[in-house]
Formats: structure tokens, C-alpha cells, sequence
């Protein structure tokens, strides 16, 4: 076997290890299945409740999927203004720093008030969770532009909005991209924390339910769906960054340093 | 008679976070049209603020800079500019580099859209004067570093400019490199014959390409001699190790030398 074959299955076998490892480990310790089931269990729970699991994970999919498409737009269009003026910088950072701190989970509660039981609640905790990131990069992205650059363009008679139209926002690409990977993963987080406080449908829902059954095989048999589903957008917005952003990559901006 | 680029007693201040520093005081500097000019000095003279004053980009807080005959007030749009670093947008092809002047410079911005193909020729045409045809459709990390400057030069002449302002464009290249590109903005300018005022460390450059140089004092910035190179055109760069050039170079290094002193 090569080395660039040994690459490409390097993620398949290390997982594949980590599943051997913890089987292993549950087997030779005698570990209560009421405390960590073996991976063995968690795939026989998924296979026995493959039907509300994958209702379930559906669920989180689309909720997660629309509370990140907001962040996503919400976030462009605020770390544009952001990154537009300093004094909106000045202003803005601040509160949004104060707002990012606050524990979502807080938050949660008060969303229920309002919007009721529901899917509502975990769009909007995917949203709150994931839209900071997208906004400090794409400020970022704009606030480190050369400033010699700046100079070329405005001794024509350039704009602001010309300079940020033909420079400042194409530059901001690969911050973007970059920022979405931390977001998705971060909107998982968002949704399932609110589907745990309350909800009637989700992964979060249901690991609350299986726990406070018992079932804690059907518990980890959720939450290794939770993993793919994590991986699966992560590893579809890492695609579209390269494939987006790949002067990016090419150059590593280096025409620039 | 005036000047085409005509600086009389300016002054400007920067103001930072630890008080304002004096960049210029009391510049006075007189280009007249057509003129290759070029101004040493010591590092941290102010070269680049006088490029940002008469390029308008920065006001003066004394004194006044008339260009062609209007003082200037604002970006002047009749400069095109270079630095030591290309700046080529690495998500645009050379050629759209090169053509990022005219979406916005008037009148072309508005010609843009229709005569496009026009426009593109045009700039295959300059790319190729300084020997980058066939590089246009390429992006610009494909290119050296001396290739990507001399997409730059294009770039700051795309729009035919009547004053060519460069900043150090030659610093980071090699000595090979350097001297090739001292030939190109040569042929480039007794092709089109517009202005260029070039701030430069190298004295060498300076008196091969300079039809006058002018030293400036340590900050606060001000010209402290000018001379005229008076080496007939076309310059060789032969002509680098005549005596007649080494006197030039060694009048002004000491010059330097001593308002390095001061």
C-alpha cells in the first residue's frame, strides 16, 4: 500500500480504531451497559428504532440547516457593515462580544416562551450560536485589505463602495468559507441544546427522552448520528471553500505579502 | 513658466496616538510635463507622504500642489500608481488586473461593459510592450515577482495617465531583475512620454532613469538639492559604468550622506 492510498484511508481506519478501542475496552472492563454501552449495543439500538431515529435526525438536519442560513446571511450582511466603518466597528463589537458570552442555553428558555414548543426555538438557538463567527470574519476580511491598494484604487477617484465591490468583499471569500466550518458545527450544538431543554422533535429531543428512559444504548446510538450529520456538513462546506476560494489556497494570498 | 507637477512650500503633519510627527516641511518641487523625475533620500524622509500629496490622497496642512494647472483638492484621477509590493488581486487573471483601472475611472467605466473587447486588446497590447504576452489569461501567482511588477506598471498606465507615480516599485526585486524592469519603464516612457515622479533608495536607478533628481533631508521632509542628469538618451544600461554616471551617483550619496548627518 502507497502512501497517498494510506492518506485516503487514514480517517476510515482511525475511526474504525476508535469504535475497536471502545468495544474492546467495554468487553475486557465489564463495562455496565447502563453506563457505556459498547458500540456493538448503540448499532443494535439503531438498528431496532431506525425509523424514529432517522425522523429525529431529520429534524435536526432541516432545523440546523435553516438556523445557519440565517446566520449565514445575518452574519454577511452585519460583518460587512462592521467591517465597512470603524465606528460602527467601535460601537458594535462590544455588544456583540457581551452577546456571544451569554450561554445560549439561557437563552433557550425565553425562546420557548415566545415561540412555544416547537422547531422555532432550535432555528433560532442554531442561528444565535453560529452567526458571531461569520460576522468577525468577514469584518476581519475587510478591515485587513492593503492599504496601498486602497491608495491605487482611490487616487482613480474610486468610491468606498467601488473599493469594496471590486476589492474588499471578493478578499473577504476564503474568511467566509473559513468561518462557515465553525459555524455549522456550532449551529449542531445550537439546535441540540435547545431541543434538549424542550421540544417534541430532534436528536436533542430524543437522547432526552432515551435518558430519562434508560435507554442509554438508544442515547449513544443518537449521538454517533449526531457525529455523521456534523461531519457530513462540515465536510460539504470545507468542499466548497477549496472549491470556491482555491486562488486562495493557490496563492495563500501571497501575491499580497 | 510653470511646472506640470508644481509643490510649493508644502507642509504635513501626521497626527498619531504619541503627538503629531512632521513629515514635510517646507517641500518645494517643480516638475515640468513629460519629465522623468526622481527623489532619494534617507529612509523615513517622507518620500511616500509626497507621493500621497500629489496624488491627493492626503491634504496638506500648508502650502499648496498645483498639477496641470489646478491645485489639487482631492484624488487628482490623472495618476496612475505602483509600489514596491504588486498588489495584483490574486482572484482576477493578469489581464483583469490590468483592466481593474478602467471599471473605475471615468470615462471608461461607463465604455466598460460595451467596449470590452476593446479594452482587452488594449491591454494585451501593453502586457505584451513589457514582455507579458501571453501571460494576460494566466493568475498571478503563476507569475515571478518581477512579472507580476511589471503587470503592475500596466496596470498604473492602463488608463493612459498623464503622471506616473512609482513608490520603490523596483525594491524587492533582484539585481538582474531590477535592472531588466529600469528598461521596460525606459522603453515604456519614451514610447507614451508621460510624467513619472519615482521615489527610490537606489541611486543607481535614479541617475539611469532620471532626467532630474532631487535629494531629500531627513524628517521633516524638504528638497535639498536637485540636479539634472544631463546623460544623453537613449541610456544603455552600459552606461551604468562610465565615469560621467559614477560622478552623478557619488555627488548625491554624499549628499545624503550628509543630511544624513544633520
Amino acid at each position: 500500500m502507497n502512501q497517498k492510498t494510506l492518506e485516503t484511508l487514514a480517517p476510515w481506519l482511525f475511526t474504525i480504531a476508535m469504535f475497536a478501542i471502545w468495544e474492546a475496552a467495554c468487553r475486557i472492563f465489564r463495562i455496565d451497559p447502563f453506563i457505556l454501552p459498547a458500540p456493538s449495543e448503540a448499532f443494535v439500538a439503531m438498528a431496532q428504532h431506525w425509523r424514529a431515529l432517522l425522523r429525529h435526525s431529520t429534524v435536526t438536519l432541516w432545523t440546523t440547516m435553516a438556523g445557519f442560513a440565517i446566520a449565514v446571511a445575518f452574519g454577511v450582511v452585519l460583518g460587512l457593515i462592521v467591517g465597512w466603518s470603524r465606528t460602527i466597528y467601535r460601537g458594535l463589537y462590544p455588544v456583540m462580544i457581551g452577546f456571544n458570552s451569554v450561554p445560549k442555553v439561557a437563552v433557550v428558555p425565553i425562546l420557548i416562551m415566545w415561540f412555544g414548543i416547537g422547531e422555532v426555538p432550535a432555528i433560532l438557538t442554531a442561528f444565535l450560536i453560529s452567526f458571531f463567527p461569520i460576522v468577525v470574519n468577514v469584518a476581519t476580511g475587510l478591515a485587513s485589505m492593503e492599504p496601498e491598494l486602497e491608495d491605487v484604487l482611490r487616487a482613480l477617484g474610486a468610491k468606498k463602495l467601488d473599493i469594496m465591490l471590486k476589492v474588499g468583499i471578493p478578499r473577504t471569500q476564503p474568511y467566509l468559507f473559513g468561518s462557515l466550518k465553525v459555524a455549522i458545527t456550532l449551529a449542531f450544538v445550537g439546535t441540540i441544546v435547545s431541543e434538549t431543554v424542550g421540544a417534541n422533535a430532534g436528536l436533542g429531543y430524543l437522547i432526552a427522552l432515551a435518558g430519562s428512559n434508560f435507554q442509554v444504548p438508544l442515547v449513544f446510538a443518537a449521538l454517533i448520528l449526531l457525529a455523521v450529520e456534523g461531519i457530513a456538513m462540515y465536510a460539504v462546506f470545507a468542499y466548497a471553500e477549496t472549491y470556491f476560494t482555491r486562488w486562495a489556497f493557490r496563492s495563500s494570498m501571497s501575491a499580497a505579502t | 513658466m510653470n511646472g506640470f507637477v508644481d509643490i510649493s512650500n508644502v507642509t504635513l503633519n501626521y497626527k498619531g496616538a504619541s503627538g503629531g510627527v512632521l513629515a514635510l516641511q517646507g517641500t518645494s518641487l517643480r516638475i515640468s510635463r513629460g519629465e522623468f523625475a526622481a527623489v532619494v533620500g534617507p529612509s523615513g524622509c517622507g518620500k511616500s507622504s509626497l507621493m500621497k500629496l500629489v496624488t491627493g490622497l492626503v491634504p496638506a496642512d500648508a502650502g499648496e500642489i498645483v498639477i496641470f494647472g489646478d491645485k489639487v483638492a482631492g484624488p487628482v484621477k490623472i495618476a496612475g500608481m505602483a509600489f514596491q509590493n504588486p498588489n495584483l488581486l490574486p482572484w482576477r487573471k493578469v489581464i483583469d488586473n490590468v483592466l481593474l483601472p478602467l471599471e473605475i475611472v471615468e470615462p471608461h467605466r461607463r465604455r466598460f461593459r460595451q467596449h470590452k473587447q476593446q479594452y482587452r486588446e488594449q491591454a494585451r497590447v501593453l502586457l505584451a510592450t513589457v514582455g507579458l504576452d501571453g501571460f494576460g489569461e494566466r493568475y498571478p501567482w503563476e507569475l515571478s515577482g518581477g512579472m507580476q511588477q511589471r503587470a503592475s506598471l500596466c496596470r498604473a498606465l492602463i488608463h493612459q495617465p498623464a503622471l506616473l507615480m512609482l513608490d520603490e516599485p523596483f525594491a524587492a526585486l533582484d539585481a538582474f531583475t531590477r535592472e531588466e524592469l529600469w528598461c521596460v519603464l525606459r522603453d515604456l516612457w519614451q514610447e507614451i512620454g508621460f510624467t513619472v515622479v519615482l521615489v527610490t533608495h537606489d541611486l543607481r536607478e535614479a541617475a539611469f532613469l532620471a532626467d532630474s533628481i532631487h535629494v531629500m533631508s531627513a524628517r521633516p521632509g524638504r528638497i535639498v538639492m536637485s540636479k539634472a542628469v544631463d546623460l544623453p538618451r537613449p541610456r544603455e544600461l552600459d552606461i551604468c559604468y562610465e565615469a560621467r554616471f559614477t560622478d552623478i551617483v557619488h555627488e548625491l550619496r554624499a549628499k545624503i550622506a550628509q543630511v544624513r548627518q544633520a
